[in-house]
């Protein structure tokens, strides 16, 4: 019995070594070599001037922009350090509460669209952060972005197009478009 | 909808294409034989035992081997409660986050030492990246490890006769860790970075909004703050051995935890890949890798089964939302269904897809936010983890679990026709009966009363975050998770109190120990048996009855259970839509 215990002990302390300290080192190295941008965070613009991350959403709220998913962090929406999706059960009324107000702030500054509204435009993402809006919710929101900016509708929609990520390698996953990538060059526009 | 079964489809002729390559692989690791990485690892491997004053054959019986476990279990847990409760006064610590909670810290111990991998703790803004590495990804590795050791202990059982020796613990661990999971994880993590997952050093980084918006008490924010990390190391071995839990909160639905599709993909394979292959693995161990393969098959059975439902409760979406004119139908440009709690780049598809994988393996991880499911689509991983986490389950643990399963139907198969029950050459007796007994019941027992207790007691009812029946299936799901090695949730449940960090950390203490324990009982039982001669009497067990028949008893044991308890939650949900 103190044979195994001092064996456990002493092998718990190699062990603690070897998959603590040596493996996630060893990998922090080549990440850092190897795929520096990615190991960082993906992000966007220069040291010093980061304008965003490639894989972490932003809050939207005005027309002239395309809004992302809704996001559930805490204290406010998109908030990269605290992730948390909204955690509703289906039939809970809180969920039905939160989608008819989301419905009616996408009606307000947008009387005159009678498409239906696509599913993830109204729901919240699970991590909170979620970066994408499907192509459909892109769509949606084509003639309001256009419309608030004075752009011709083809236009909007060409730069939708351009930054829609279809399925990788063509089967995994949802096509998809960045939402902040899409706001960004749309500001470039002008 | 093509896309969705093409990728189901993919992912499980991928998963089944490994199965024999790396089965293969590590019963050779496990016999001692050389293998393809033996020239580089065999020094290291002998070093650990000239450190640790082990001889490479020393044998030991059943009782020592479970000593063994227990002591190294309780090490470990120290270390890593200690750990946490002193993480601010150690270095590692850019965001200086204080210690952390006596009842939290005591949960989260437990929770990785048993492979359970449950969190009440929020990742980014508890843990500093020291307890991330030397406490969590360590334990990662050794939890997992030590579910394989049981499993080859208890497959030693079926292969020796008349002896009293089931192998070596420490021999076993360091095999598991240097030459199936460490390289297996060096590749995962690398991969993982290359998609996007982060791996680095530095504390938080801030970005500027393109759109500053207005905070709750109306000052501007214009920052946004990204939680960093060396995720891609602890998300790799979380997978692999079925771990599951998240370096950030939200787990594997974080962009930075699990980026892309083909992130996506290679977790969820993680997830099932060595539970899988050692179906195979023990199937060569016994010397009739049919065995193997019939095991494997009652559980891809199961596994599509349920996958099937998932799929297409989620797929069919939320009817409380179609009433309010939104979309939820499938088309080219949106994946529709129930998307709250889902990520767009997954969609219904992987989402349901993980749900499944993450509970029938005892992982745990999520990529989408399983409270928000639909009724049907939340009952099927619920029940998954009820039924005793045997469907392919954790590391070894499934397994072991399985070959308990797979001794009451042999045993109550036996009974029926009048013949001596009898699996791999060795009489099945009412010790190992009992015993198998104990596996199956001990997780039953601790979930329907740890649901009880909890729905009647004020601290437990405290924690419940849905109104109706849902809330129910929040309490009940977190039981199965917790008396189940599982560590998934319905996150909403408020589980971060003293209540519900002390009972669901003993549920996981009972639900890991008092399963392993008997696992080698049963090993030290039979390694002291006869082999019978097959003879006209022996019933096959690799056949499709045979499969069939232990697929029935599967469900039935789950659904004699737990059918009850279901109706009041999820099933009860369904009926009110």
């Amino acid at each position: 019995m103190l044979r195994q215990l001092r064996i456990a002990i002493i092998f718990l302390v190699l062990f603690t070594v070897l998959t603590g300290i040596i493996y996630p080192l060893v990998v922090t190295g080549i990440a850092q070599t190897a795929f520096p941008h990615q190991a960082n965070g993906s992000l966007i613009g220069k040291e010093g001037n980061y304008t965003g991350s490639e894989l972490i959403g932003q809050p939207f709220s005005d027309p002239k922009y395309f809004w992302g998913r809704l996001s559930a962090t805490e204290p406010f929406p998109y908030n990269a350090a605290a992730s948390s999706g909204s955690n509703y059960g289906p039939l809970n009324p809180a969920l039905t509460v939160e989608i008819q107000a989301r419905i009616e702030a996408l009606k307000a500054v947008d009387p005159t669209n009678d498409q239906p509204i696509p599913v993830d435009l109204v729901t919240s993402s699970g991590s909170g952060l979620d970066p994408d809006i499907s192509v459909a919710a892109a769509l949606y929101q084509v003639p309001r972005v256009a419309r608030y900016r004075g752009l011709p509708e083809e236009q909007v929609h060409s730069l939708v197009n351009r930054f829609t990520e279809g399925r990788q390698f063509g089967i995994l996953g949802e096509p998809r478009v960045n939402v902040l990538e899409l706001n960004q060059a749309l500001d470039e526009l002008k | 909808m093509t896309f969705t079964w093409i990728q189901l489809g993919l992912y499980l002729f991928i998963l089944l294409l490994l199965v024999k390559p790396l089965g293969s692989y590590m019963a050779r690791v496990y016999e001692g034989e050389r293998t393809f990485l033996t020239p580089l690892i065999r020094p290291i491997e002998h070093l650990v035992y000239r450190i640790t004053g082990l001889r490479g054959d020393e044998e030991m019986d059943w009782k020592t081997y479970a000593v063994a476990v227990l002591l190294f279990n309780l090490v470990g847990l120290l270390l890593l409660y200690g750990l946490q409760r002193i993480q601010s006064a150690l270095p590692l610590n850019p965001q200086n986050l204080g210690a952390v909670r006596p009842d939290t810290a005591f949960n989260a111990a437990v929770s990785f030492v048993t492979n359970t991998n449950w969190q009440s703790y929020s990742g980014e803004t508890t843990m500093s990246y020291l307890v991330q590495m030397l406490g969590f990804t360590v334990q990662n590795f050794l939890s997992a490890a030590t579910g394989m050791a049981i499993l080859v202990a208890l497959v030693r059982g079926f292969v020796r006769h008349s002896g009293s020796t089931i192998g070596n613990f420490w021999t076993d661990m360091t095999r598991s860790i240097l030459y199936i999971l460490l390289p297996l994880a060096f590749v995962l993590a690398l991969a993982l970075v290359s998609q996007g997952v982060v791996q680095t050093f530095h504390s938080s980084q801030q970005v500027s909004l393109l759109q500053p918006i207005q905070g709750a008490s109306n000052q501007t924010i214009n920052q946004q703050t990204l939680a960093l990390g060396p995720a891609a190391s602890q998300v790799a071995i979380k997978q692999l051995g079925t771990n599951g839990g998240g370096f950030f909160n939200v787990n594997s639905s974080h962009p930075f935890e699990n980026p892309t599709p083909f992130s996506n993909f290679l977790e969820m394979l993680a997830i099932l890949l060595i539970p899988a292959a050692l179906c195979y693995t023990f199937g060569k161990m016994v010397g009739d890798t049919r065995k193997g393969w019939a095991i494997l098959a009652a559980m891809t059975i199961i596994f599509v089964a349920m996958l099937s439902v998932t799929v297409w409760a989620e797929q069919s979406g939320n009817p409380a939302i179609t009433k309010l004119g939104v979309d939820q139908t499938a088309s080219s440009f949106q994946s529709g269904g129930n998307m709250e709690g889902k990520e767009v780049r997954f969609g219904v598809a992987n989402s349901a897809l993980w749900a499944t994988v993450t509970t029938s393996a005892s992982n745990g991880s999520v990529n989408s936010m399983n409270d928000s499911f639909t009724p049907l689509g939340g009952l099927v991983p619920m029940w998954l983890i009820q039924l005793g986490e045997v469907v392919y389950g954790g590391v070894g643990s499934g397994l072991y679990g399985m070959l308990a399963f797979v001794i009451i139907a042999v045993f109550v198969a036996g009974l029926m026709i009048g013949r001596t029950p009898e699996y791999l050459g060795k009489k099945i007796e009412s010790y190992e009966m009992k015993m198998a007994s104990l596996i199956v019941l001990i997780p039953i027992i601790i979930v329907l009363f740890g649901t009880a207790i909890s729905v009647l007691v004020p601290a437990g009812k405290a924690g419940v975050y849905n109104p109706g029946p849902h809330g129910f299936s929040e309490v009940l799901y977190a039981f199965s998770s917790a008396g189940n090695n599982n560590g998934s949730a319905f996150a909403g449940i408020g589980a971060n109190t003293t209540y519900y960090n002390t009972i669901l950390a003993f549920a996981m203490l009972l639900g890991r120990y008092w399963l392993a324990i008997p696992a080698l009982a049963i090993a030290g039982s039979l390694v002291r048996k006869k082999t019978v001669p097959v003879s006209s009497g022996t019933l096959p067990t690799h056949t499709p009855l045979f499969i069939v028949w232990l697929i029935m008893v599967v469900i039935v044991v789950g659904a004699l259970s737990f059918l009850p308890a279901l109706s009041l939650g999820p099933l009860a949900e369904y009926l009110m839509r």
